[in-house]
């Protein structure tokens, strides 16, 4: 029965529950929104980075990590990959080169790392092939000799263009300086605008020509895996298959971007208790109205015999319905825009390159994970709960005899 | 036998730094099956002795025995329990839940009680029946009339069992017709099932139909009159 008449309670002045709900409603809308895109964006950063560049597991000599020197290389690299891709949960994997040296043209000359691919597997590894749009070349083809794949970055500070000509300067095997022409065969871009200035990409066949090192050898090999629960297992199992190599994951490689997802959840939590405190304490004010208005049907209810108990659970039972029904309202509304825009995407056009510098899309698609709801749902009942307890204590505090006899 | 005892009876508070004797040495005793009225001017003390009869407050001095328990020493929640299950209490206001129909109203009572769901609402039935409100069962206080929410507090003052019911000025809002009905009810009530009503009261028609009429001045039992 205490909680039919907390229940019926709140709709007794109806304009006065509508006002907090809505401002609970709009405060949650308000909160999942911008959880659901700072989430939705440094997932995407992370996933846009393991699909353009990271993958998920790379190995390497284990001397190469240390300034990316050309001469620590992984031997029988072909082999390697072929028993990498064998062990279970290995999606997909592909070996590159990678050799630091200078793009040349007439107008400038720029540091780069040339990424020599082999370009049919690197598609299985890599969404590079996908960056470059119709008008900016093809991946790879067209080009008969040194084709070169550069970033729409790197083109417009070396005024390069489809076609151009551009010389790369690198070390070979040996450590003397050689370089070669390329021609660029397609122009890419990724929504990383700092890997694009400093990666270009050509043919392994045609960059192990020039450094002499043997075509079956490698800088870096890349994994891709098909469950990422499984990234540590398969990392310890590539490790035991080759314990001479570094095998590193993506956490461990970039580690600002493994931290990106932690620091967004603390983010998150510190957001929503911030926004539900505020709310709690509108909660609290319309709480304490209601006791003041009541004053003499609680002294009643007292006076014939409701414990101190039941009249505070009776109030915590009311403030927590207040907070769930707007709380309800709030995530069920931001549920549909996350699923909305998460599907068509909101563009920050305005403010692209700046969030293209730090690697982030210009079109991000909010989202928040299904345990996020959960939590909120908790915080949302602790709120109401918090919130009852002073109007509560103010309630029970009242004397009966006295209470009854007030005009309120 | 007294179900009720009040044992040298003062009750002293302040009022801005001044002190009020409201309740100055009363000993009176009570019979089951009483229909009292304690009667006075404002400020006499009849309130503040029905509210320390009630256990709604204490007295400075003295002591209140009720079914051989002096409640003045009972505290917090045993004292809310023992008002729960030994009295019923009528207000000058009806005071009901405003949210629950009158039914409801009176299964509240026993739903503090902790009595099975088939009982409440029996109980609830009959003793809206028994105050002439067995047609408006379902209807919540704002569509009653003054007099039937009034009938409706009686309706759950008896929804406990308790010992004897206190009314605290209960005809005051009430016109003649609704007064007269009240009365008649709680009069049938007394006669027919020996319940114990205690008024405190200035309206001369509660008054007239008292058997025993106790009046209080300046805190004092001045008299104390049995027809």
């Amino acid at each position: 029965m205490l909680i039919s008449i907390a229940w019926k309670n709140i709709w007794r002045n109806k304009l006065r529950s509508a006002v907090v709900i809505i401002a609970v409603t709009l405060g949650l809308i308000g909160g999942i929104m911008s959880v659901g895109i700072m989430f939705g964006s440094s997932d995407q950063r992370i996933k846009d980075a393991l699909n353009d560049y990271v993958s998920e597991i790379q190995i390497h000599h284990p001397k190469y990590s240390e300034n990316n020197e050309a001469k620590y290389i992984i031997k029988n690299s072909d082999n390697a990959e072929k028993i990498i891709s064998e062990i279970p949960g290995v999606k997909s994997v592909c070996s590159r080169m990678k050799i630091i040296g200078m793009a040349n043209s007439p107008e400038a000359a720029v540091g780069i790392v040339i990424n020599g691919i082999n370009p049919e597997r690197e598609k299985k590894v890599t969404d590079i092939y996908t960056k470059i749009p119709d008008s900016l070349g093809t991946y790879f083809k067209n080009t008969k000799r040194n084709p070169v794949l550069i970033s729409s970055k790197l083109a417009e500070k070396l005024n390069l263009h489809l076609r151009s000509k551009v010389v790369l300067t690198f070390q070979e095997k040996n450590g003397t300086m050689t370089g070669g022409a390329f021609r660029v065969s397609g122009i890419y871009k990724t929504n990383n605008s700092m890997f694009d200035e400093t990666n270009i990409f050509v043919k392994k066949e045609d960059l192990a020509r020039l450094t002499l090192f043997p075509e079956n050898t490698a800088h870096e090999i890349a994994v891709r895996i098909t469950d990422k629960k499984q990234l540590e297992t398969i990392k310890a199992d590539i490790s035991k298959k080759y314990p001479d190599l570094s095998v590193m994951t993506w956490k461990e490689l970039q580690p600002d971007l493994a931290m990106v997802t932690d620091f967004m959840n603390q983010m998150m939590a510190i957001f929503m208790i911030i926004i539900l405190s505020a709310l709690g304490f509108g909660i609290v004010n319309t709480m304490l109205m209601v006791v003041l208005e009541r004053i003499k049907e609680i002294g009643m209810l007292m006076a014939v015999g409701m414990n101190r108990i039941r009249v505070f659970t009776m109030i915590m039972l009311e403030t927590v319905f207040l907070s769930v029904v707007g709380g309800g309202i709030g995530m069920a509304v931001s549920a549909i825009l996350l699923n909305y825009f998460g599907r068509v995407g909101m563009s920050f056009s305005s403010v692209s390159k700046g969030l293209e510098s730090f690697g982030y899309s210009a079109v991000i698609f909010p989202k928040v994970e299904t345990s996020f709801y959960f939590m909120l749902s908790f915080l949302i009942i602790l709120t109401g709960i918090i919130a009852s307890v002073y109007p509560a204590i103010k309630a029970v505090k009242l004397n009966p005899a006295e209470a009854v006899r007030t005009d309120a | 036998m007294n179900i009720i005892e009040t044992k040298n009876l003062h009750k002293t508070y302040k009022e801005s730094e001044i002190e009020v004797h409201a309740v100055r040495g009363v000993d009176l005793s009570f019979e089951q099956g009483e229909f009292t009225a304690i009667v006075g001017p404002s400020g006499s003390g009849k309130t503040t002795l029905l509210n320390m009869i009630g256990g709604l407050d204490k007295p400075t001095e003295g002591e209140i025995i009720i079914d051989g328990i002096n409640i003045s020493t009972l505290k917090g929640s045993k004292l809310i329990d023992f008002r729960l299950r030994k009295i019923g209490f009528v207000f000058q206001a009806y005071n009901l839940i405003p949210v629950l129909t009158a039914k409801e109203n009176v299964e509240f009572i026993m739903n503090l009680q902790k009595r099975p769901k088939k009982e409440r609402i029996k109980r609830a039935e009959d003793l809206l029946k028994a105050v002439g409100l067995g047609d408006r069962m379902n209807a919540r206080p704002s569509k009653l009339s003054g007099g039937q929410q009034q009938r409706v507090a009686v309706a759950r003052a008896l929804a406990s069992k308790p010992m004897f019911i206190l009314a605290d000025e209960p005809t005051a809002n009430l016109d003649s017709e609704s007064t007269r009905n009240l009365l008649e009810i709680m009069e049938t009530l007394n006669k027919e099932e020996n319940i114990t009503f205690i008024f405190s009261t200035h309206d001369t028609r509660v008054v007239n139909k008292a058997r025993r009429i106790i009046t209080i001045d300046d805190g004092k039992v001045l008299s104390d009159e049995k027809k």
